[in-house]
């Protein structure tokens, strides 16, 4: 059997219809030795960072942290592909005894001069501040010799979680707001932030706002491009996706260009057109845009309805499990389940905070275990109790998924496929549909025995 | 979509930088070590983010669970050591996964401030003896210190220095073969047995990563080398490791000599003709029988094929590049077959690649650029000068190939764009027959492919 180690146990709930929602105690150090699926504060920036194709991205440590990091996401860029490289000062043994800064101002010199990036960002990994580089020092200088800006972004991976990096890159990006020229901006203008272009979903989107007559000054960070970033106060409404990594940068703005925000998501038909009308509302001066929304909304779903109600017959029932990223993201999910007739038995983030987690259980169905930080084991046990027929995160959960002879959705950063806008659901339903009922399911061992679970230790 | 702009010259510049490395970090390659031991469970002392990214490149590759635990460093860690951590995080690997062994490596953080392995050992027993239930071994791995291939080669040392035992010599032998495929490992034990020779081969991941699709959860996948047959490589009568870059390593086998008096050899990876004839050799006179029928047919079905295909290869050019006894043995194989190595790169620097390649190699051009300590973007810049017909290395060259639209063919790790890379053969002349026909059909698909005429018929 897999038994919860007594430090995690208060991070899982079960929803139940008779007793109130509860708090789970998130956003802490991931226990040590629990195999956590997180990653870092390194990792946090690099994420969100990464997608701003224009800007040259400097890692500065040891190799691996830019090795991992290399052009592995599904971010499509419609011009530069500069951030596509893996670049890295690459710290030998001599530069962690005699420190590492020389090594740094040569190589953003050099990289610099060659590539003639619009800015750069310099991130630091474990040990830079404990060999003692002055990373700001540096990037002051070689900002004042190259004329560009350079921005340190603060992501040591121990100091803090994957939630410190996503704070530490709207730091650093924020650097940059407020420094272009805003003339000739719309009334009716939105930055989208946290949307990163995953397989040409920002393009989907800005289809969508212009077919509205919203114009999208910058999506930070997907497909972007450092002159975006800097007229980004020039818009009059900021759109939060993904909002664990970029509601603090929403406050920012809110703080010092008054512009305020909105929480959307752009996964699923209700999400996504809810999304659209609230943008609508909110320029309800114009009210034109309230009915080109609504004629967008009609025209696209009933392009996909059909198509999506072959997939729907084929997934009534379902039972599924999700362990994404960030919270909000499930919540689009187990809507998008539900309107697939699936129902979601096991549900979990990385970095879900306590308000996540509480609204998790208000519409989960009874019974639902809801789980902060969870690990493999865990979500093995989770499953097999569950007996879930797919699993939705990303690649580290792919192999739990099908081990078990469970289908799998990959949600996550790495995908090539466009899951966002209506099309995008269509897409979830088609992937969701292809491995829920493949054939191959027949031949797992798990299926074949089906519900004579038995745990090997 | 120039990803790498192009200059004029043709030359690579010398970049302070590394640039989309030819190479990853010392501790991954230490964790793959360990998941190559039964019941044993890679553990990094360091940040959380180490585990979650080796395991997800580890995991792209091999699509198997590969869990590794981290004692997941704070701040408080950093500055007064991570001894708190360390202990939390070995028990709580001990009571959820019941391992065989703890296998734990440090990271760059861990060796940065210090850490003083064999001392937080000694506290963690000292405090909960009772609930050490397992052997831990540990290897040093800062990353600033060599590439994925040095830890590899450190944690298989680790593992035969902490738990080799010595006792009369017995005819069996140890076979380090370092960084292979798992089906590479599966033909070694199936060569080995065949030989009629016991053997520990270390490490064997070749179930551990390439398994079944479970009945029933299995918290660590089931395979690996058994920590009897690691404590019986002191007893053994001679040790094999592969890689003609260890020539002053090191490594397990120097240690095992040094410690054990057991004798070593460390022959080139087997790849090719000559190489896997060196290796079948010496194990005729480790094991007193000559080369199975079995594989002397391998040998004449692969001379016999090479012969039918020379032609469509001949003189063409290649870029080969990888770990540097991965390069040194394909370019060995390559140099048989009539192809041409223009450039052989590695990411490693173990100053001995380039004579240690001429060795295993003596048709190579004199020309023939030869680099250590490369990065990915040095090799874009240098390809197009070197009109290549193909690319053989890992997925991670896929963007130059494809700049130059010539074939890649995948060899080695990662492979993370292609199913099956922990199956691709390299070693013996089973593997040079695979790698043979994936070469001269991935020439055959460009000639065919850019012809007007399309014929069917080649």
């Amino acid at each position: 059997m897999i038994e919860l180690l007594p430090e995690r146990r208060s991070q899982v709930v079960r929803k139940s219809s008779d007793t109130p929602a509860t708090d789970l105690p998130c956003g802490k150090a991931s226990t040590a030795g629990s195999v956590s699926q997180r990653a870092c504060v390194f990792c946090g920036s690099r994420v969100v960072l990464y997608p701003i194709s224009d800007a040259l991205h400097l890692v500065h440590g040891p190799i691996g942290c830019a090795a991992y990091t290399w052009d592995i996401r599904g971010s499509l860029s419609s011009g530069p592909e500069l951030n596509r490289n893996s670049f890295s000062t690459d710290l030998q043994e001599m530069d962690v005894i005699f420190g590492g800064e020389k090594k740094l101002e040569a190589a953003l010199l050099e990289l610099i001069a060659h590539y003639h990036p619009k800015a750069a960002f310099v991130y630091s990994t474990c040990i830079v501040g404990l060999i003692g580089d002055d990373v700001s020092a540096i990037c002051k200088r070689v900002g004042a010799k190259t004329g560009i800006p350079v921005l340190p972004v603060h992501s040591e991976g121990f100091k803090g979680t994957k939630k410190d990096g996503y704070r530490a890159a709207c730091e650093a990006v924020y650097q940059l707001a407020g420094t272009g020229d805003i003339a000739g901006i719309s009334p009716h203008s939105i930055n989208i932030l946290g949307e990163f272009n995953l397989a040409g979903e920002t393009w989907i989107l800005r289809d969508y706002y212009k077919r509205m007559g919203i114009e999208v000054v910058a999506c930070i960070t997907g497909d972007s491009r450092i002159e975006d970033i800097r007229r980004c106060h020039g818009a009059k409404l900021n759109l939060v996706q993904c909002s664990g990594s970029m509601t603090h940068l929403a406050k920012m703005l809110e703080r010092d260009h008054g512009i305020p925000f909105q929480r959307v998501s752009y996964f699923g038909i209700e999400d996504m057109s809810a999304a659209l009308y609230e943008a609508a509302k909110h320029f309800s001066d114009d009210p034109t845009i309230m009915s080109r929304a609504q004629q967008l909304v009609r025209e696209e779903i009933a392009a996909i309805y059909p198509e999506l109600q072959r997939y729907k017959q084929k997934l009534v029932g379902k039972k599924v499990a999700i362990y994404v990223g960030g919270a909000f993201k499930a919540f689009s999910l187990i809507r998008i389940l539900r309107l697939l007739g699936m129902e979601t038995a096991v549900v979990g983030s990385q970095t879900g905070d306590t308000e996540d987690y509480r609204q998790l259980q208000e519409i989960s169905n009874p019974g639902t275990i809801i789980v902060d930080d969870s690990n493999p084991l865990e979500l093995a046990k989770f499953c097999l109790e569950k007996d879930v027929d797919l699993f939705i995160g990303g690649v580290k959960e792919r192999p739990i998924a099908y081990k078990l002879g469970i289908g799998f959705c990959d949600h996550n950063h790495e995908r090539k496929e466009p899951l966002a806008g209506f099309v995008g659901m269509l897409n979830f339903a088609k992937e969701v549909y292809a491995s829920v009922a493949s054939p191959v399911w027949q031949f797992a061992p798990r299926r074949a025995n089906r519900g004579k679970e038995a745990v090997r230790a | 979509m120039n990803a790498i702009p192009q200059e004029e010259e043709p030359r690579s510049k010398n970049f302070t930088s590394t640039r989309n490395a030819c190479k990853l970090c010392t501790p991954l390659g230490a964790c793959l070590v360990f998941r190559g031991v039964e019941g044993c469970i890679p553990f990094l002392h360091g940040s959380q983010g180490c585990s979650t990214y080796i395991r997800r490149y580890l995991i792209s590759h091999f699509r198997e669970p590969m869990d590794i635990a981290s004692s997941n460093f704070h701040e408080e860690s950093a500055i007064f050591g991570g001894s708190a951590n360390f202990q939390q995080g070995t028990l709580n690997v001990l009571r959820q996964y019941q391992p065989q062994l703890i296998g734990v490596a440090t990271t760059c953080l861990a060796e940065t401030i210090g850490e003083d392995m064999p001392r937080l050992l000694q506290d963690l027993r000292e405090k909960h003896g009772d609930r050490v239930t397992a052997p831990i071994v540990t290897v040093s791995t800062a990353s600033y210190r060599g590439t994925h291939m040095d830890g590899f080669h450190a944690a298989v040392k680790a593992l035969v220095e902490q738990l080799g035992r010595p006792g009369e010599t017995t005819g069996a032998v140890n076979l380090f073969p370092g960084m292979v495929s798992a089906a590479d490992l599966r033909l070694l034990k199936e060569i080995l047995s065949d030989f009629g020779l016991n053997y520990t081969l270390l490490p064997d991941y070749s179930e551990t990563m390439d398994g079944e699709t479970w009945s029933q959860y299995e918290k660590l996948q089931s395979g690996g080398t058994p920590l009897k047959a690691i404590a019986a490589t002191g007893s053994a009568k001679a040790s094999i490791e592969f890689g003609r870059t260890l020539v002053a390593g090191e490594t397990a086998g120097s240690s095992l000599l040094k410690k054990f008096n057991v004798p070593r050899h460390w022959p080139g990876l087997p790849i090719g003709i000559r190489e896997s004839d060196a290796f079948f050799q010496l194990l005729s006179e480790l094991s007193g029988r000559s080369m199975p029928v079995k594989y002397q047919r391998e040998r004449g079905r692969l001379v016999d094929s090479l012969i039918d295909g020379h032609k469509y290869i001949f003189e063409k050019r290649a870029i080969v590049y990888g770990e540097e006894d991965l390069v040194i043995g394909l370019a060995s194989f390559l140099c048989e077959i009539g192809v041409t190595p223009v450039l052989c790169a590695s990411g490693g620097r173990s100053r001995h690649f380039e004579k240690a390649l001429r060795e295993a190699a003596p048709a190579l051009p004199g020309d023939t650029l030869v680099k250590e300590g490369f990065d990915f973007a040095e090799i874009a810049e240098l390809a197009p000068s070197l009109r290549p017909d193909f690319f053989m290395g890992s997925s991670k060259g896929y963007r130059t190939a494809r700049e130059l639209k010539v074939p890649l063919v995948r060899v080695g790790f990662p492979i993370h764009d292609r199913m099956g890379g922990q199956r691709v053969l390299h070693l013996g002349y089973r593997g040079a027959q695979e790698l043979y026909d994936r070469i001269v059909n991935a020439l055959l698909e460009v000639k065919q492919e850019t012809s007007t005429v399309g014929y069917a018929y080649l």
